[in-house]
């Protein structure tokens, strides 16, 4: 994809989750910088970052499930984000119950 | 996707009950999250078997595929996902990890009569 803006991955992400969650809070950090230059980075192509996200996001969607399918939910909202290039996604998924308790 | 690969995948889920699909190996980690999730079961002294996704191409797509997991590593606990580095590190820090171990009759290297060193 030619074109895309420097933060035009973290504007899609942040966009695909708002539709798909409407988040009480989310957070997206861009960690694409420590990850440069790695193998799974240089073979994605994508050697100019975009590749490695953090992402905190707290939304009543999580209610009731477990971690692993909190995830899923998230991966699958973001789909088409994996098939071009979006790397490492580390996620930290809360109900608005759960965060709330923490500190 | 073959099935010889998803059969590949069944049959190490099911023989090891620890199971990681990493990129590079135990020793050398080549990913700081696989590297994490190694750290991980190290310190908590079990018993754990890896295969390496990077020494196979087929591997590394056919786990994704496996589990509708887009990411490496992936940690398989007595034939299910439990996670990638993320959950992984939540459950080690909540100590649900530890239970659900507990709970599938996996305890630590040197609880075993066995253990070397």
């Amino acid at each position: 994809m030619m074109g895309l803006t420097p933060t035009g991955r973290e504007q899609r992400l942040r966009a695909a989750i708002e539709q798909h969650f409407q988040p009480q809070s989310l957070v997206i950090e861009d960690e694409s910088a420590r990850h440069a230059g790695h193998a799974g980075v240089r073979e994605s192509g994508a050697a100019g970052g975009e590749t490695h996200y953090a992402m905190l996001v707290v939304s009543e969607a999580f209610a009731g499930l477990g971690r692993v399918q909190r995830s899923r939910l998230v991966h699958e909202a973001l789909d088409s984000e994996f098939r071009s290039g979006l790397h490492a996604l580390s996620l930290t998924l809360r109900t608005p119950q759960e965060a709330a308790g923490i500190r | 996707m073959s099935d010889a690969v998803f059969d590949r995948i069944r049959s190490e889920i099911n023989a090891n009950p620890v199971m990681l699909y990493m990129k590079g190996d135990a020793m050398f980690p080549q990913c700081g999250f696989s590297a994490r999730v190694v750290q991980i079961l190290s310190h908590m002294k079990v018993p754990f078997q890896t295969a390496n996704v990077l020494e196979d191409a087929g591997l590394r797509d056919g786990i994704k595929a496996f589990s509708n997991w887009p990411t490496i590593p992936q940690l398989y606990v007595k034939g299910e996902l439990v996670g990638g580095c993320d959950i992984v590190t939540e459950m080690y820090q909540s100590g649900e990890l530890e239970s659900l171990l507990a709970e599938h009759g996996v305890v630590p290297a040197s609880a075993s009569a066995s253990a070397s060193a």
